[in-house]
Order: structure tokens, then sequence, then C-alpha cells
């Protein structure tokens, strides 16, 4: 199977082919929509107005819905994702960018003590229905406080949800999903997709959280990946194809919740599975779901699960370093043969 | 400025309150001392777990503050907060059956002593790190500012937390948005047992807003006219000028830090000193002198509340413990799971469209 084809259950074949936009105008599309649907709904954080975003995501809604709903915060992220946690308290529906994953560490305290707790603390009396978008990722020689992926610690917290969306179609059809939930969605872009384009959806053609993509099928072994990653194991299968290994490339979409029945179905299927991670190793998203998959299927496995992460070193500036610390398709292929009991070239 | 020593304080001199209001302030007050009083008790018998931070001495604040604003004007303090809830009208059984961690505590034995709520009464909790919802105040005045609504925030704080960042933060956004909020701090002039001339640079805490442009002053914060009539005058800026303020409310708390701090830091003839000025006292020798209330009114109100005090234990004994089926509840508005090991798990479903792109 190509990886362009549809994948596995995609809505609305008869429609007509929408055209392709990127990742990025996608994101910018599903805030326009939800604004213009929903008076309660603004977007605040760094540079976000005039600027259009470090990244562009808000390009053109200042100009659309003016400094009432398009706030520039001086850089202060505590303070602004505090008073976007309030506000949403209150009954509006912020959307909050982080310029980058790497400053949500400063706003933790509020994400995590304010944020994802406010609804059970308070037995149910109020909800928290704010987006936290923050991109993310290495590839860009930003060393090493600018290159995380802390997809891992939002997933750890109970009371947030958490979704990182692959494609175009999924970072419009996600992120307006996240704008209409009642719970606190911590939104992890890819600093790397940006431009990356393909279809998306109409304004109504939301992607619900807790439903895995399966971008590829395959018989062989099952790697999941989600983000960027995606493309990296599309990537690997493509190349594995050609050795007459069939990968199914599975994207879970969203880690609160987690569609881990599609995981497992998938694995019980093939036996074998190679998760890929962008984070680090050490209690990542590849441990948590290696560990999921062993409990849920480990009677079918017919070999130990392999995680591709990156290096468990701080992102090095120097190119060549931080290539290496990445995982890459060959990273991933060669995952793959070592569970499916192959040499490279195909030799079993 | 040592603790210890009388505050040198100005308060323009307003209007006293309606004698119905003075009679109320001060049944407030008096509730707050009791209830606290016998929660104090019940965490000695083993009753009431985990921390309990007991706000006795600082009931001018709590109701000289709550007193001046509107009921639909949304609060939010910190983890000594039993007395906002009683002054916004809270049920005291409700109350203390959430510090007894029963079912029917008023948020459901989830929040305990220092996460009261009371939501319907627009009082949005108290919180239990230092400085962290003071943006959550500064939110609610935003959410204020962008529905136009007239709300004015008040958002309750300690001198502890004027050494948090995110205080700068608020005070910058919130006088750069000119947003409806009332930064109140409580100065009792300890951050747990470390004392203001050790932990401030400038004893003046109310200096912190003047930095950003803002409005601020020091109030006497045993006074419970005193800190109604800055409350008053902050709140008429905030509605009518979009002004945000701070006000420095100096006071004592008797007690320690929590029920667990055996107060060995502060010297006894400083905490003698302070209730010398207790501001209950304080307050009826008003009620007194100005014929708002005699004697025997104040003696039959004491004995009512302390009825209601009564009632409000044998409420919280009484009630159930919170189901333990219950444990995963309000995690989330709509959950997908009630396991509460696996409260991540979406349970098998329709597959979704997956997307083009892919």
């Amino acid at each position: 199977m190509s990886t362009t084809a549809p994948a596995k259950g995609q809505g609305g074949g008869s429609a007509p082919p929408r055209k392709a936009i990127s990742y990025r105008e996608a994101l910018t599309q599903a805030m326009r929509e939800e604004m213009e649907r929903d008076e309660r709904v603004f977007v605040m954080g760094e540079d976000v107005g005039r600027f259009e975003g470090a990244f562009k995501v808000t390009r053109g809604l200042l100009r659309e819905f003016g400094e009432r709903r398009v706030v520039d915060t001086p850089i202060s992220e505590a303070g602004f994702v505090g008073i976007g946690i309030g506000a949403a308290m209150s009954g509006l529906r912020p959307i909050v960018e982080l310029m980058t994953v790497n400053f949500s560490i400063v706003a933790m305290d509020q994400i995590v003590n304010n944020a994802s707790k406010v609804r059970y603390m308070f037995g149910g009396q109020v909800a928290c229905p704010v987006v936290l978008r923050m991109p993310g990722g290495a590839g860009h020689q930003l060393a090493a406080q600018h290159s995380h992926s802390l997809d891992a610690w939002y997933a750890h917290v109970p009371g947030l949800k958490v979704a990182a969306p692959a494609t175009p179609y999924d970072a419009k059809g996600l992120l307006k999903t996240a704008i209409r939930d009642d719970d606190p969605v911590v939104f992890l872009e890819s600093e790397g997709l940006y431009a990356k384009k393909g279809p998306v959806g109409g304004p109504d053609d939301l992607v619900p959280f807790g439903r895995a993509a399966v971008r590829r099928s395959g018989r062989d072994c099952t790697v999941i990946a989600h983000s960027r990653m995606v493309w990296v194991a599309l990537a690997a299968a493509d190349a594995l194809a050609r050795e007459g290994v069939e990968c199914e490339v599975i994207d879970p979409r969203t880690f609160r919740p987690l569609d881990l029945e599609t995981l497992a179905g998938s694995v019980r299927r093939t036996s074998r599975a190679v998760i890929v991670d962008e984070g680090w190793p050490e209690c990542g998203i590849a441990a948590n779901l290696a560990t999921h998959l062993y409990e849920a299927c480990f009677d079918w496995l017919d070999a130990p699960i392999a995680r591709v992460t990156s290096a468990d070193v701080p992102m090095p500036y120097a190119k060549n370093l931080e290539q290496a610390a990445l995982p890459a398709p060959a990273d991933v292929a060669a995952a793959v043969r070592r569970v499916i009991g192959r040499r490279p070239g195909g030799a079993a | 400025m040592s603790s210890g020593t009388a505050p040198r304080i100005a308060t323009s001199p307003s209007p006293r309150p309606e004698p119905d209001e003075m009679r109320a302030m001060f049944s407030s007050m008096w509730l707050i001392r009791r209830f606290e009083e016998r929660a104090a008790e019940e965490y000695m018998r083993g009753r009431i777990g985990g921390f309990l931070h007991l706000a006795i001495g600082e009931e001018a604040a709590v109701v000289g503050a709550i007193s001046a604003l509107r009921p639909t004007d949304p609060i939010t303090s910190t983890y000594r907060e039993h007395g906002h809830a009683l002054a916004r009208g809270s049920d005291p059984g409700r109350v203390m059956a959430e510090l007894f961690g029963r079912s029917t505590g008023i948020c459901g034995g989830r929040g305990g002593s220092m996460h009261l709520m009371d939501a319907e009464r627009h009082f949005y909790g108290g919180y239990g790190i230092v400085g962290g919802s003071v943006p959550l105040g500064v939110g609610l005045a935003f959410a204020s500012s962008y529905r136009g609504d007239g709300a004015v925030s008040l958002t309750m704080f300690g001198d502890g937390a004027a050494n948090q960042g995110v205080l700068a933060e608020s005070l910058n956004m919130a006088e750069l948005w000119r947003l409806p909020v009332i930064f109140l701090l409580l100065n009792n002039q300890y951050g747990m047992g470390t004392s203001v001339e050790r932990h401030s640079a400038d004893e003046d805490l109310y200096k912190r807003a003047e930095g950003y442009g803002m409005p601020a002053r020091k109030v006497d914060g045993m006074d419970v006219l005193a800190v109604r009539a800055a409350v008053a005058e902050a709140a008429r800026m905030a509605r009518e000028e979009g002004q945000p303020s701070m006000i420095e409310l100096l006071a004592y708390r008797y007690r320690g830090h929590s029920m667990s701090d055996p107060d060995t830091v502060r010297a006894a003839d400083e905490k003698e000193r302070w209730q010398a000025r207790d501001p209950i006292v304080m307050f009826e020798r008003v009620l007194l002198g100005e014929g708002v209330m005699t004697g025997e009114e104040i003696a039959a109100e004491r004995a009512r509340i302390e009825a209601v005090v009564e009632d409000a234990a044998a409420f919280a004994e009484q009630s159930p413990e919170v189901p333990v089926q219950e444990l995963a509840r309000d995690v989330y508005a709509n959950p997908w799971s009630d396991d509460p090991r696996g409260s991540a798990i979406m349970p098998p479903g329709p597959a979704a469209p997956a997307g083009g792109g892919a």
C-alpha cells in the first residue's frame, strides 16, 4: 500500500477531493472557523496578533477578529496561561498559544496544579475548557533548550487531554474537537510539520479524541508512531515493503484518551510491535505504550517490543549530532527487521 | 517595619455601612472564628485530615473585603480560605463536611480544607500553591471584561506570594489590559515561619504594584470597617474605570501556619500585642459605641452562632463517606471510562475517519 493512499476508514469517500493545504493553514482554519462559530473562543499568546505567531499559525486572525479576541501577551507564560485557565473557569473558551512546548515548562504549575485539577478538586463544580497549543520537536539545530518533545509529561497527568496531530486533516479536525471540548487540552503541534500539505475536512469534520488512525495496513509488524514520527515510520515502511515486509503503521493521535484497542488489535494480528517516539526513552510515550501492549497482548507477541526514541541526551546543536540523536527511517526499519528476525537485505 | 508595632496606615473616612450590614459583618466574623476553633478541635480528634490552616485573627480582612463586593463578583483565594466560603454564605455544614472528607462536602470530599469552592456563589476556590491562584483571579477579571458583565474579581493572597514571579506577571497584565481586579495582599507577616523582614527586601509589599503603575495602599487589616472601605473604593475604581489596584492588609494570624506548626518561631509578646487589637473585639466596641447592637444582642447572636457551628459539626459527622466507586468521577467532563486505574484508556468503539494525507 502506498503511503499516500487513503487510510482505512477515511470518511467522505464520495466527496470531491479538497484542496491540499499546509498543517499550519489547517490549524489557522480550525481557529478561524471556531471563532466565527463561538463568540466565547479567543486566542492569546506571545506575538499571536500583529506578528501573526512565531510560526504564523495565527495569520490573519487579528485582522478578522480584532484585539479583543486576538490578544498579544507579554513574555509571561505562567501568568497568561493562568489567565487563560481563569477565563475558561468563567465560561470562555481560550486558545492559549505557547510559542513552543519548551516555554510551557515555565507555565507547568498552572497547567498541572490548576488546569488539570480544578474540575476534580472542586467536585465537578467548574469546567476548564482551555486549549494550550504548543509546537515542539527537534530537527532545526536549536539545541538543548528549544528541541523538546514533552508529550509524556502531559500524558502523565489525569485531567488533561493530550492530542498530537500528524496530518493537516488531523491538525484541523483535532483542534476543532479540542476547542469544543469541556476539558483542558494540551495540543502538541510539530514544528517540523507546519509546511506539510494535505487535504483537510470541512467546518463540521471533527476528528474525535481517542480514536487511532491506521496510516498503512500490513501483516508483518505493527509500527506505532505519532506526530512527525508518523512520517518517519511511513518512510521506513516504504523501504521495508521493497524487501517484502509489510508494516501496519498506526497513529494514536491522542494519548488522553488513548485508543489502546486499535493498537492492541493490530499487535494481536502481527504479533510484533515497534514504537517510535521523538521523546526520550525513559518513562516516555514509547515505554508507556509498550507496557500497555505487554499487558494487553503478551500471549500474542512473537518478539519483544522494540522502541525507537530520541537518544537519552539533551539535544546537541551540531547538525550531525542532532541527526544522530533523532529517530530516522533507517532506525525504524532496523528495529522492524530485528523484531521480525530479519537481517538487512531481506534474508531471514 | 518590625512585626508587632502598630500599623501606620491611613484610611480615608467613609460612610458607615447600614446597621443591618454591620450586624451581618459581625455575625460573619464570629461564625468564622467559632467555625475555625471547632475545626481545630475536630482536627485534634482526628476527624479532619491533611493540612488545616486557620485564619483566626484574620476575620476582619476576609469579611471586610467580601462585604464590600457584590455577590456576583468572583473571588479566588489561598489554602486559608474557610472564611471566604462562610462569608459568601456557603452552608457551614457542607463546609465542615468537606473538612471531614464526606460526600455532602461542598466539593464532594475531593478538595478538603485547602480546596473549598462554591461556584454558585462565585467563590472560585482555595488553592494550595502559593501565588498560583493569582493569575486565575486575573483570568476571571479578563472574562468579565471580555463579556462586559460589570463584575470585579478579587484575588486574595499572602505576603509569601508577594515573592512569587507569577504575581509580578499578573500585576503587569492586569494594569496593561486595565482589568477589573483587586489584588488583596493579606500580610500576616509570616510566610509560614519566615517573617516579612526576612523574606522581602522592601517590607512595604504594596509597592510591588506601584512598579506597574497600579494604585496601591496599605490598610489596617484588623479593622473591618477600614478594610471594607478600602475594598469598596477599589471595587468602584475597577468597575467604573477598569482600574485594577492592590491593597495590602496588615494583619496577624493567631495560630501557627497550620495545625502541624507548634508556632515556636513567633514571640509570645508579639502575639499578645496583636491580640490586644483583636478584630472582633474592636468591632464589637464600634457596634456598642454606635448603638448598632446592644450587649444582649451580641450575646444572643454569639449563642445562635454557637448552635450553627454545633449543627455544622454534627451534620459533617453524620454524613456518609464518599462512595469509593466515585473515585474517578469528575476527572473529565464526559468520562469515557470509570476505571480509576486506567482513566486514559478509551473503550473500544467505532473506527474514526483517519483523514487524508497519510
